[in-house]
């Protein structure tokens, strides 16, 4: 660390008020402050000591996120072999093939995001925003693998300048800013956005494109056709769905198909309190009483799918633990998260079922809770309002 | 079940505001508090749901080719559909009139809390879009097109309070100084339409 220490003292004599690289200042500052506990002292008012800043909270979910992103590379190896007939292949030849095709994903999201960053603090002379460094992160972990990075980088870059910079930077934003560079792929490009051909990679050895005789769907989409049988990427037939897609052994995009890894994110989050577990544990009930909802009618294959199933398919533990719980776009009350995670879950399974163009629907679903969670808290805090002003009246 | 299915597509699939951008300039004008915005809507839902109705019956009985077969056998070839714009426009401008005078007489301080908004529902492009779109999808029964004009003055309603709770939440945002206002309020619209498009083709 004494290195680190000695570099940037060395070079803050440029950046500071008079140096000849003043403007850069936010760059710098963002630099010290991601490596070093910063030195500054408020002066006025009450204040918790506390190392927690906003840096260390997004350190903490990115961390939170690390088993769902090591898990998406082996997962992604895995089915590329698996398609291409070879499931035997050594684990190291499957972790170094999906790394070969994740972190590109990933260094060009940070790149591209960061980028902007920097620009907007340099421009606007405030420190670089944190906020991106889970964003940079909940991008690719939410994109198929077969994406190409030019769409990575358009995505990136119209989420964090229209969903982010014009509200006026972290903590401003309407919408999730991962999700809205989700959607814009989804609604801009919806052919490598869904489908059964993008979410494995299927070029052989030599470099081709292996043809027909696999199906990469994915479970939800296979779900619209029967609720009892999935096939993986080879053609074999699942004995025991709920287990792989627990464990994540399927097609999907990179993070989101273990449920397992993800659980270890939201064990993590809770733990540190970084994660509202009111927002998760609400979802998953809304999730769950939708489901149940549907399989009592169950007029087609896809509200027969069991309600413990739809919780495991798809994006769903995904949104509801990274996604869902943003404290930015999140509802910020308490009674408000409840209504907010609840809905979640209800609108997440409803777009699922309702609507076949959009099987990916908790995407979707907290986007639109997302624009609704200002109105919650709203009437709820009208209602908190209101309630104590009966009590004041009483008492006198 | 077709009731429901007409209603929810009205509120959220085909949506007045973020599906086809109608009735913008009172969407963006009176979204500045919640408090407004819930006034604004409710009037809406209220005109929408009398004037489509209406509109349906002197559609279906007067101006549609062979509408007016019901006064005897020689009307059967009088098609006055040219007229429906100015009828339409008649109708809605007349009962917001009416709707006013009964506001007024009989909840004033209803009548107070709108204000300006009430008489201004009368150029709202929602209301005539409403009717339009009736006149266009050709609804079967007077009770398909209530619940149709209902369901569009509810989506309606609910576009505008969730972005006046944004942006009585965006107050404390640092917006850079060219964006403040309309634009981001333009920006915003926008956003809220993607989050709208999920549940496009939703078909119940």
């Amino acid at each position: 660390m004494n290195i680190f220490r000695k570099l940037l003292d060395s070079v803050k004599p440029n950046f500071e008020k008079g140096g000849k690289l003043e403007k850069f200042y936010p760059a710098y500052d963002a630099f010290e402050t991601f490596l070093f506990v910063p030195g500054h002292t408020a002066n006025t008012g009450a204040h918790i000591r506390d190392a927690i800043d906003l840096k260390r909270t997004m350190i903490t979910v990115v961390i939170a996120m690390i088993p769902a992103l090591l898990f998406g590379i082996w997962n992604t190896g895995y089915q590329h072999f698996l398609a291409l007939g070879q499931p035997d292949t050594a684990f190291m030849d499957m972790i170094a093939f999906g790394a070969m095709k994740v972190l590109p994903i990933v260094i060009v999201s940070y790149a591209v995001g960061l980028g902007v960053e920097f620009v907007f603090g340099i421009i606007n002379g405030h420190s670089i925003n944190e906020g991106f460094l889970v964003t940079g992160m909940l991008i690719p972990l939410c994109l198929p693998v077969g994406i190409p990075l030019w769409m990575v980088a358009v995505a990136t870059l119209f989420a964090v300048v229209i969903g982010k910079e014009v509200f006026g930077g972290t903590g401003m934003n309407i919408l999730n800013v991962a999700l809205t560079a989700r959607a814009f792929l989804f609604f801009a490009y919806p052919t490598l956005m869904s489908g059964d051909k993008v979410w494995i990679d299927t070029t052989t050895a030599a470099g081709e494109t292996l043809a027909d005789g696999y199906t990469g769907a994915t479970l939800l989409a296979q779900s619209t056709e029967s609720a009892t049988n999935y096939v993986n990427a080879a053609g074999v037939q699942f004995t025991d769905v709920f287990s792989a897609a627990f464990m994540g052994t399927i097609p999907g995009s990179i993070g989101e198909t273990s449920v397992l890894a993800i659980l270890i994110g939201a064990a993590i989050l809770i733990y540190t309190g970084i994660g509202s577990w009111r927002i998760m544990l609400s979802g998953v009930i809304g999730g769950l009483v939708m489901s149940l909802i549907f399989n009592a009618f169950a007029v087609n294959p896809f509200m027969e799918v069991p309600a413990i199933n739809q919780l495991v398919f798809g994006g769903f533990a995904f949104g509801i633990v990274f996604m869902a719980t943003d404290p930015v776009t999140a509802a910020q009350t308490t009674r408000g998260k409840w209504i907010y995670g609840f809905l979640i879950g209800i609108f997440a399974i409803m777009i699922r079922v309702f609507n076949p163009a959009y099987p990916e629907g908790v995407m979707l679903a907290i986007l639109f809770m997302n624009v609704m969670a200002p109105l919650i808290d709203h009437y709820v805090i009208r209602g908190n309002v209101s309630k104590r002003l009966k009590r004041v009246k009483v008492a006198a | 079940m077709d009731y429901i299915n007409i209603f929810v597509k009205s509120i959220f699939v085909e949506n007045m505001i973020f599906a086809y951008f109608l009735g913008m300039c009172s969407y963006l004008a009176v979204s500045k508090t919640v408090k407004t915005g819930v006034g604004l809507g409710a009037a809406v839902i209220f005109v929408l749901g009398i004037t489509v109705p209406i509109n349906f019956l002197l559609e279906n009985y007067i101006l549609k080719e062979g509408a007016m077969t019901w006064m005897g056998e020689e009307f059967a070839s009088v098609d006055l559909s040219f007229l429906s714009f100015i009828m339409f426009i008649a109708v809605i401008a007349s009962i917001v009139q009416l709707v006013e005078m009964v506001v007024e007489k009989f909840a004033p301080a209803l009548y107070g809390a709108l204000g300006i908004f009430l008489p201004l529902i009368a150029v709202n492009c929602s209301i005539l879009g409403g009717s339009l779109f009736m006149q266009e999808r050709q609804y079967s029964s007077l009770g398909e097109a209530t619940v149709f004009g209902l369901g569009s003055g509810v989506g309606w309603f609910l576009a505008i309070v969730a972005i006046a709770a944004i942006r009585e939440k965006i107050r404390y945002s640092n917006v850079p100084a060219p964006l403040r206002g309309l634009g981001i309020t333009f920006i915003i619209t926008g956003l809220m339409g993607i989050a709208f498009m999920s549940f496009m083709g939703i078909e119940l």
